[in-house]
């Protein structure tokens, strides 16, 4: 996918491009998979462990009363991994990966369109097992080699014979040489279990399930068997696939992964919203990108590939795209830019915005010398990247005062509220002015004691220094400055109470029913509104503060100098090549042949049929103005009209239709018939019957 | 007393064989009385049917053991296609008859080559002058084999002109068998399932040494007592009584009760099975953890079993997708204009139409439908426009 060289003619530092490009995916790639590692961590520790229960527990005491009148169950993991099943290939290839260091070199990963009956189960099963075997030696290679050959043979028995020969062999040269196997016994213990992973245990066959389970389950003691079932669905499937006799022989426990939103949440959060990627996504392609992950397939997988799409498609369409790295190294190679890319960047709408910004000279000078252009370009980087650094954490910030919202007009997760950001000046949406009348965000603290708003404060002070940006040191100050006043006015409030203790004491002195009805209104009255008033004006400092971080700092990119550079925003192109929409293509290829052919005869025709059209174009064309059932000689008849329109009316009304023009119509028909638009109709003879837009 | 008898095995055999197989004392004699003396023929096929878990398998088993017949045993699930079954039975029959000589394996294609075998195996052995038997366990899987394996099996003893037996053990009776092209009928016995006192007098009498064997039947007259109305294999009832034995020992652990202080024991273990039945019972949640909890004197509640998570998120699509083909499959088509149309008009009241609706279509179960209508109808339950992309095709295929 990424033959830049050959596919790039405007060689503008195509190299170059093509460089910085694998190396920001591979970072990216290395990140996704860490971020992957980590949130699988939690799930495999766990299945590790009931790997490690489940087989030791029944190797040490099998003398013990109880193990000899239980019936042995097969030790089973149901894992629950949720409907995004183009993920599952990636967790099960990392799991097999664990298993392997950590518990037993003997697993099998089996999927269901391998095996659709026993026999080819326990083929591949025998296959996998047998060629799993790590460390190999020259005298186990002659063995393989045996094995192999009479793999025909593979039953049960075979496999447990497999079985007692490797362990045999591991522990004899465990006894052999103690010191250099060391390492390897204190992971795999001397009978290590058998893993069979099933990775997807709803599309296997019934009848090959309950068979597989009832043959291992005779054959338990023999060999320590471990099954996995990955599931899609819901654990209920296996008591619907396997009846109460075969699910009684199993012992099954369950797991369940990450749902893949969190999975989404973590990877946008570690990938988009830090200022340490260069490579930013505009608001429209992370849309479409977001939409084709909650709207169709909830694949991360999916999701990881489109941003590397998009990676791909910016680098390759953007000349630019050279100054797409880190910041130091984009200084670098500001200086060495050729003249004809300093022309592409004037050419940027939003430097040409920049330009006309400034005062005239300076124009002229950004416009002829290419140098004084450099210095601007270098320094307008600088504040792009810090940009991206205030914004993330100022971000964040608001996001901790959104997300308590009620109803959630600026959305539940950052992405959301990041989309809005990027889209239009946050401030102006209808959400975040409505959502609370007139001042921004006064019904948010309305509705917050005063303790989960200092607890928010808290934490977008610790957002903030937590944060690289170097702007923030006064934020945080005063963000602490508020703190403190509110800390103040909790002990006011303290004293207040105090006072008010005492005024009961004095009222209690008073006798008189006239003074105490007034003193007591007095009270009510400074109660409710001096504290009130007191914590609300502070309220609407913090409130307005944070709205004037809002109006600093997120500003949507696109207002931004230079931001073609960083942002892929041309949402078109991606949504053409992830989601794509084959009628859509097949009917405008039919209808419009120039689309695709790009042939000058074909352009332009719009209503009328032109005979320039390949064949198929033309019935295409004509079989649309008919209903429900074509009469194939009329049809014939428009076809050899439209067709011998060149040659004059002349030759276009005789009767008899040329050979060669009934064959052409033929093919055109029958691939029609192909691309399943008709079919032949038993209702009458000479009729096709069409099978799209209002047909059967 | 002794039930049985048979002039050819010494007393002593026979009693440790009653001894080990209770309850079913009749059909092993009758088994006997059939096999007769070592080296008499014996009746060439046999075959043995009851339900599940009626003591079929270990009744053979324990019989050919203890009296130490010359047999084989193979369970024909585990063998599942022919070839394997009959190279499974040449080579167990290699095995018993010398234990010394290790042979190859020997590929055996068909039942012709089998009979070739077998004849070979036989003849070079002391096996001649005993009947052999050849036990094939789950028998109903010989049906799904070629044609020939089961009526070759029946009249196995003609064909090879040799002493054996074959017997067959199956959950299901002999007339489902029978193939239409008519076979040599073997001799058929039936095994009843266990009375609720004999699954008393089984479960009792593997007591744990540490206990004595009345405490231990009391537990298992509690046992049965929960259980018996939904579950009559023995074999689960048996993991069940291991399983839950150590609650009722708790409280004599303890010493809060004696081993003869049957009301207390009886309060205590009770509303526990009762537990055990929803849960492990049904495997929702699995015996280890629920060993597990035991231990632990946890909650069960806590732990939430298999059908806890039935939760399933679906994308936004699928979702409608599904709806939409559920509507499609249970309304008829000619309500979809009145469904799904803004525009519909008016709902004529006709009466020929309630005559049908009246029985409920959920009854009748899903009819197939066109793709195009699963199509439309999910345009026009999805509120905003969708594209008809490639993803939408292919969550339906």
């Amino acid at each position: 996918a990424h033959d830049f060289g050959e596919r790039n003619n405007d060689s503008e530092d195509a190299e170059l491009r093509f460089v910085t490009c694998q190396a920001l995916w591979n970072e990216i790639k290395w990140e996704t998979e860490k971020i992957q590692e980590n949130l699988n961590k939690q799930l495999f520790d766990n299945l590790v462990n009931f790997l490690r229960r489940s087989h030791s527990e029944s190797q040490e005491k099998t003398t013990k009363w109880t193990c000899r009148m239980k019936s042995r169950e097969i030790p089973t993991a149901a894992l629950v991994l949720g409907v995004n099943v183009t993920d599952h290939d990636l967790t099960f290839r990392s799991l097999s990966e664990v298993l392997q260091n950590n518990i037993t070199p003997y697993i099998a990963l089996l999927e269901a369109k391998d095996c659709p009956g026993i026999k080819n189960l326990m083929q591949k099963l025998m296959g996998q097992l047998m060629n799993c075997y790590v460390d190999v030696d020259s005298l186990e290679d002659e063995d393989y080699v045996q094995v192999s050959q009479n793999r025909i043979r593979c039953s049960m028995t075979s496999l447990i014979n497999w079985y007692e020969s490797v362990t045999k062999r591991m522990a004899l040269k465990k006894t052999e040489t103690p010191s250099k196997k060391r390492t390897s016994s204190s992971r795999h213990w001397q009978c290590p279990p058998v893993v069979v992973i099933f990775k997807d245990m709803e599309s296997f066959t019934t009848k090959v399930l309950q068979d597989f389970i009832v043959i291992s389950s005779q054959h338990i003691h023999e060999l320590p068997l471990v099954l996995i079932f990955g599931i899609a669905t819901s654990p209920m499937i296996i008591h619907s696939l396997l009846p109460h006799s075969v699910s009684s022989l199993l012992c099954i426990e369950l797991f369940q992964s990450l749902s893949c939103k969190e999975h989404l949440s973590t990877i946008i959060e570690k990938l988009l919203l830090t200022a340490q990627l260069p490579f930013k996504l505009g608001e429209k392609v992370l849309q479409v990108l977001i939409n084709i992950f909650l709207y169709h397939d909830f694949s991360v997988q999916n999701f990881i590939k489109g941003f590397q799409l998009c990676i791909v498609e910016h680098f390759y369409s953007q000349p630019l795209s050279v100054l797409c790295c880190k910041l130091v190294d984009a200084k670098k190679r500001v200086n060495s830019l050729s003249h004809d890319q300093c022309e592409n960047i004037r050419r940027l709408p939003s430097f040409r915005r920049y330009v006309e910004s400034q005062v005239s000279e300076k124009q002229i000078a950004l416009l002829t010398a290419d140098d004084f252009l450099k210095e601007v370009i270098q320094k307008l980087l600088e504040d792009l990247h810090v940009y991206h650094e205030n914004y993330v954490s100022v971000l964040r910030c608001l996001h901790v005062f959104t997300s308590s919202l009620p109803k959630y007009p600026l959305g539940k997760q950052i992405r959301e509220l990041h989309c809005a950001c990027l889209e239009n000046r946050v401030w102006e949406t209808e959400e975040y002015e409505s959502s609370p009348p007139p001042p921004p965000f006064v019904l948010i603290p309305l509705m917050l004691n005063k303790s989960d708003l200092v607890t928010m404060l808290q934490q977008c002070v610790e957002i903030f220094v937590s944060s690289s940006g170097k702007e923030f040191g006064k934020t945080v100050e005063e963000l602490k400055e508020f703190l403190t006043q509110f800390q103040k006015l909790e002990a006011e409030a303290f004293q207040e109470r105090d006072v008010s203790v005492s005024s009961q004491k004095e009222l209690q002195k008073k006798t008189d029913l006239y003074h105490l009805q007034k003193t007591l209104l007095e009270l009510k009255e400074s109660r409710r509104s001096k504290k009130l008033t007191k914590f609300e004006m502070l309220r609407f400092e913090v409130v307005d503060y944070i709205d004037s971080l809002v109006r600093k700092y997120l500003v949507p990119a696109d207002h931004k100098t230079l931001h073609e550079i960083v942002y892929f925003n041309t949402a078109s192109v991606l949504r053409g090549h992830l989601n794509a929409a084959p009628r859509i293509a097949l009917h405008t290829a039919l209808n419009n042949p120039y689309c695709y052919l790009k042939n000058q005869a074909l352009k332009g025709d719009g209503g009328s049929i032109s005979n320039k059209a390949p064949d198929i174009c033309i019935v295409y064309k004509l079989h649309l103005e008919c209903g429900r059932l074509i009469n194939l000689v009329d049809w014939l008849e428009a076809f050899s009209t439209v067709v011998m329109a060149v040659e004059g009316p002349d030759a276009a009304s005789s009767d008899q239709v040329d050979d060669i023009i009934h064959a052409r119509f033929i093919r055109a028909v029958s691939e029609l018939e192909l691309l399943g638009f008709i079919k032949p109709s038993k209702q009458k003879t000479d009729h096709v019957a069409r099978l799209t837009w209002g047909g059967c | 007393m002794p039930n049985l008898e048979h002039p050819v095995y010494p007393a002593a055999t026979l009693l440790h064989l009653e001894s080990l197989v209770p309850c079913r004392e009749s059909q092993v004699s009758m088994l006997l009385s059939i096999f007769g003396e070592r080296q008499q023929f014996s009746f060439p096929s046999i075959f043995i049917y009851g339900h599940t878990s009626s003591g079929k398998t270990y009744v053979m088993q324990t019989l050919l053991n203890t009296l130490q017949l010359p047999h084989v045993f193979v369970n024909c699930v585990e063998y599942f296609t022919s070839r394997l079954l009959l190279e499974e039975i040449l080579s167990q029959l290699q095995n018993c008859s010398s234990e010394t000589e290790q042979t190859s394996h020997v590929p055996c294609e068909t039942f012709n080559d089998f009979v070739r075998l077998f004849k070979q195996a036989v003849a070079s052995q002391e096996l001649k002058d005993q009947t052999l038997y050849i036990v094939l366990d789950r028998a109903e899987q010989l049906r799904e084999m070629e044609a020939n394996i089961l009526p070759a099996f029946l009249r196995l003893q003609e064909l090879t002109d040799r002493n054996v037996t074959v017997v067959l053990l199956s959950e299901i009776v002999w007339e489902l068998f029978r193939p239409n092209t008519g076979c040599f009928e073997p001799f058929t016995l039936y095994f009843p399932d266990y009375s609720i006192g004999h699954l008393q007098k089984i479960l009792s009498q593997n007591h744990p040494p540490e206990y004595s064997a009345d405490f231990y039947a009391a537990y298992i007259n509690i046992l049965l007592g929960v259980f018996y109305m939904v579950c009559r294999d023995l074999k689960e009832l048996q993991h069940l009584a291991a399983l839950n034995f150590s609650k009722y020992c708790e409280p004599v652990v303890r010493g809060e009760a004696n081993e003869r202080d049957t009301r207390k024991l009886w309060k205590n273990i009770e509303p526990h099975l009762k537990k055990a039945m929803q849960t492990v019972y049904l495997r929702e949640v699995s015996s280890s953890q629920w060993e597990r909890l035991q231990c632990d004197n946890g909650e069960p509640g806590q732990l939430k079993g298999l059908s806890a998570h039935t939760h399933v998120e679906l994308p936004y699509y699928s979702k409608f997708l599904l709806i939409a083909a559920y509507l499609a499959s249970y309304n008829p088509v000619r309500t979809d204009k009145r469904f799904f149309l803004k525009h519909h008009g008016k709902i004529r009241k006709t009466n020929f139409m309630k005559k049908h609706e009246k029985t409920s279509n959920h009854l009748l179960g899903p009819k197939p439908f066109p793709l195009d209508r699963l199509l439309a109808i999910l345009y026009s339950i999805v509120d905003n426009r969708v594209a008809p992309t490639a993803n939408i095709f292919s969550q339906v295929s």
